[in-house]
């Protein structure tokens, strides 16, 4: 009897897991006024103004690898650095934008997920989306250091400062960070004021997909007017023949699409972009996770089946257990 | 009145005072990540968040340290009073092994003496697993010390105490069976999160939480296996292989169905061909299954169940297979992208086997001191 009912529990427990579809949850849905960047790879020169004008605005150090003084030569993200150009080479490297024996430069930063992995995983709540701009911010205070966002993060952004006896994670804010709020004073971000060819775009998500649109649908070598700055009101347009673009926007659908799109002559996948699907594993996570706890029905209720079982047996061995 | 009694030995021997060194060298490096920081002693880097402290101090150790979870559900869930004698030392261990955790957990968290957030509610994210694995192992080890209070209430003699709480300790018996399956369902279900970074052989997404929950099992009974017939061996007592052998039995039907589910999510994903890829994962899933596969088959056969050491084997093997399924899922396979390697740093090695010895240490003590192993008779 008593076995039977935790056995009951435990079915009806695991029904509830297998069904999960009424309790799933969907992807998020882009903030109504999320801002974003495009970075088209095809345009960038590789110069790292951008990555020299972030670590102005976040006040962080260069980073010196190998014997290159002459500028920032951070090869990867670190908690000095929040915006980073890798180079993708391949063979002898001579044509820009050519997969084989060609390179291609490629930006990595913080991609402000529409359903941030950081964010669904973060115990204690100190990273957050802003409900309007969609910019995810990081927050030291609530902050315990457990680095479970750096797992969380499909593109390993969230950076944990090792060698501080006090670190904390270090991230791309969109410039919005308390203290900067460059995005709340009307301003652009940073990287995206810095870039000489507007590879780096700053605008709404909407006029940013938009854009990137209509980069796909040009032929190659057709003429276009390039914008620099914000994509709505550049401060400079130039012209210039099209390249041949991959017809694929990085961030329109990947994981939930991001607020940073990319673009590239060259697949994302050799350019170290992950393999996403459209579902984001966050929706898939606090789907499991829900579906368990939901209003934790299912543990009050397998408690009060173990209480009972449990005090039952107890009582039945009372004669010869102390 | 108790059939349990305190060993009586000397607590400092030789083998205890090596345990003591090893703790020492941990103590110093332990010094050098609180002064300096984490960078100075571990091989932590970008990709890889979490190393060894984090898989094995608390991944791999409280599973381990399921003990006490195993057997309680067989006695107090399943009425099995006969193994009741077990249950003192499968709880001091588990108590040692959570205990352990939660210090590994504190030694590893980057921004420690903001802890007690975890338990605001006004920071709590319910949709983080993580949150969940926090507060639960945390109850987890209030309710084990609970369950092992009555020890050393009987010890001091202290039989007024003893009796109320032995009157509500059968409310402390559910939810320490409760918990474990709480916190050990959400162990694997924080892989889920991970996507793509888990390698597709250990990604089972909706099944991360049961098979965590399966393999946590199987090795609690390993673990009271092992340490029953390592003790019946080590301190010479009588052996309790007749205990043991009917646990045989339980673990030959959880294998059973974890290797379906594990088995069964393969093949319908279509993710065979991943088996015979003959790269690291393919041999990792390989040796992992195979360690899972021969204490089954052993303890199949009914002689081999009541054979001493076949028992003894079979329990390693599965202490190997369950902590080698969660050290591929999170750091021999993972692998979070190009540029990214790891491999733990001596520093790092060193604090972790110190914290083992100190569990070691305290139990040795706990069981000399404390009326803890069953008595000459049988109950
Ligand atoms: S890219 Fe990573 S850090 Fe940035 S929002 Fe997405 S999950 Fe968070
Ligand atoms: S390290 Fe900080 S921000 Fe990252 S998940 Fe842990 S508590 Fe959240």
């Amino acid at each position: 009897m008593k076995r039977r009912d935790f056995l009951k529990a435990s079915i009806s427990g695991a029904a509830t897991l297998c069904s999960g579809g009424a309790l799933a949850r969907p992807n998020l849905e882009p903030a109504p006024n999320a801002v974003g960047m495009l970075y088209d790879s095809t345009l960038c020169v590789g110069c790292k103004a951008c990555v020299s004008k972030c670590k102005e605005v976040n006040g962080m150090p260069a980073v010196i690898e190998g014997d290159w003084y002459s500028w920032d030569s951070a090869r990867d993200l670190s908690s000095d650095t929040l915006n980073v150009i890798k180079v993708y080479r391949e063979g002898e490297a001579e044509v820009k934008d050519r997969v084989e024996n060609g390179f291609a430069f490629e930006k990595r930063s913080c991609m402000h997920c529409v359903d941030p992995g950081c964010i669904s995983v973060c115990p204690v709540t100190a990273l957050r989306k802003d409900a309007i701009n969609g910019i995810v911010t990081y927050h030291a205070d609530a902050c315990i250091g457990c680095r479970t966002c750096m797992t969380g993060c499909p593109y390993n952004v969230p950076q944990f400062d090792y060698d501080n006896p006090f670190g904390e994670i270090h991230k791309c804010q969109m410039c919005n960070q308390a203290g900067v709020e460059r995005i709340n004073k009307g301003q652009i971000t940073g990287c995206a004021e810095a870039c000489p060819t507007g590879a780096t775009l700053f605008g709404t998500r909407e006029a940013l997909l938009q854009e990137a649109r209509r980069r796909m649908s040009l032929k190659p070598g057709e003429i276009y007017s390039y914008p620099r700055g914000d994509v709505s009101k550049p401060h400079s347009l130039y012209e210039k023949p099209a390249p041949e673009y991959q017809q694929h926007i990085w961030g329109e659908k990947e994981a939930g699409g991001t607020n940073v799109l990319h673009i590239s002559a060259i697949p994302f996948d050799k350019l170290g972009m992950p393999p996403l699907r459209e579902r984001s594993y966050a929706s898939i996570s606090e789907t499991v996770q829900h579906t368990i706890y939901n209003y934790m029905a299912l543990p009050a209720v397998v408690l009060g089946g173990l209480t009972y079982v449990v005090r039952r047996n107890i009582n039945d061995d009372e004669g010869d257990k102390s | 009145m108790s059939e349990h009694r305190a060993l009586n030995r000397r607590v400092v021997t030789l083998p205890f005072m090596l345990l003591g060194v090893l703790f020492l060298i941990a103590l110093y490096y332990l010094g050098v990540r609180f002064v300096n920081g984490m960078g100075f002693v571990t091989n932590l880097n970008g990709g890889y968040a979490w190393g060894l402290w984090v898989v094995y101090d608390i991944v791999i150790g409280t599973a381990l340290a399921c003990g006490g979870y195993a057997l309680a559900v067989v006695v107090y869930v399943a009425n099995k009073g006969k193994y009741h004698p077990l249950m003192r030392p499968a709880l001091l261990a588990s108590l040692l092994g959570y205990g352990l955790g939660g210090l590994g957990a504190f030694i590893d968290m980057g921004r420690y003496w903001q802890f007690y957030n975890i338990l605001l509610p006004w920071h709590m994210n319910f949709n983080a697993v993580m949150l969940e694995v926090g507060l639960c192992v945390a109850a987890y080890i209030l309710v084990l010390l609970i369950e092992f209070a009555p020890v050393a209430l009987e010890k001091f003699g202290n039989t007024n105490l003893r009796q109320k709480l032995n009157k509500v300790l059968f409310f402390f018996i559910a939810l320490g069976v409760l918990l474990p399956t709480m916190h050990q369902s959400s162990l694997g279900s924080m892989l889920i999160a991970m996507g793509h970074k888990v390698h597709p052989l250990w990604q089972t997404l909706y099944l991360q939480p049961l098979l965590a929950v399966l393999t946590a099992f199987t090795m609690g009974f390993a673990v009271v296996v092992f340490e029953a017939s390592l003790s019946s061996v080590g301190f010479g007592r009588p052996s309790e292989t007749p205990l043991l052998s009917g646990l045989g039995k339980a673990i030959v039907g959880l294998i059973a169905v974890y290797l379906l589910f594990r088995f069964g999510e393969v093949v319908v994903q279509g993710k065979l061909g991943l088996l015979f890829a003959g790269d690291l994962g393919s041999l990792m899933f390989l040796l992992e299954s195979a360690l899972f596969i021969y204490p089954m088959v052993v303890l199949m056969s009914p002689g081999a169940r009541s054979n001493s050491r076949l028992l003894l084997w079979s329990a390693v093997s599965m202490l190997f297979a369950g902590s080698l399924y969660r050290l591929n899922a999170f750091l021999l396979t993972y692998n979070p992208g190009p540029g990214y390697s790891y491999f733990p740093s001596v520093p790092e090695i060193m604090v972790t086997l110190g914290l083992v010895a100190l569990e070691v240490m305290v139990f040795l003590y706990v069981v000399k001191r404390f009326p803890v192993l069953h008595g000459e008779k049988r109950a």
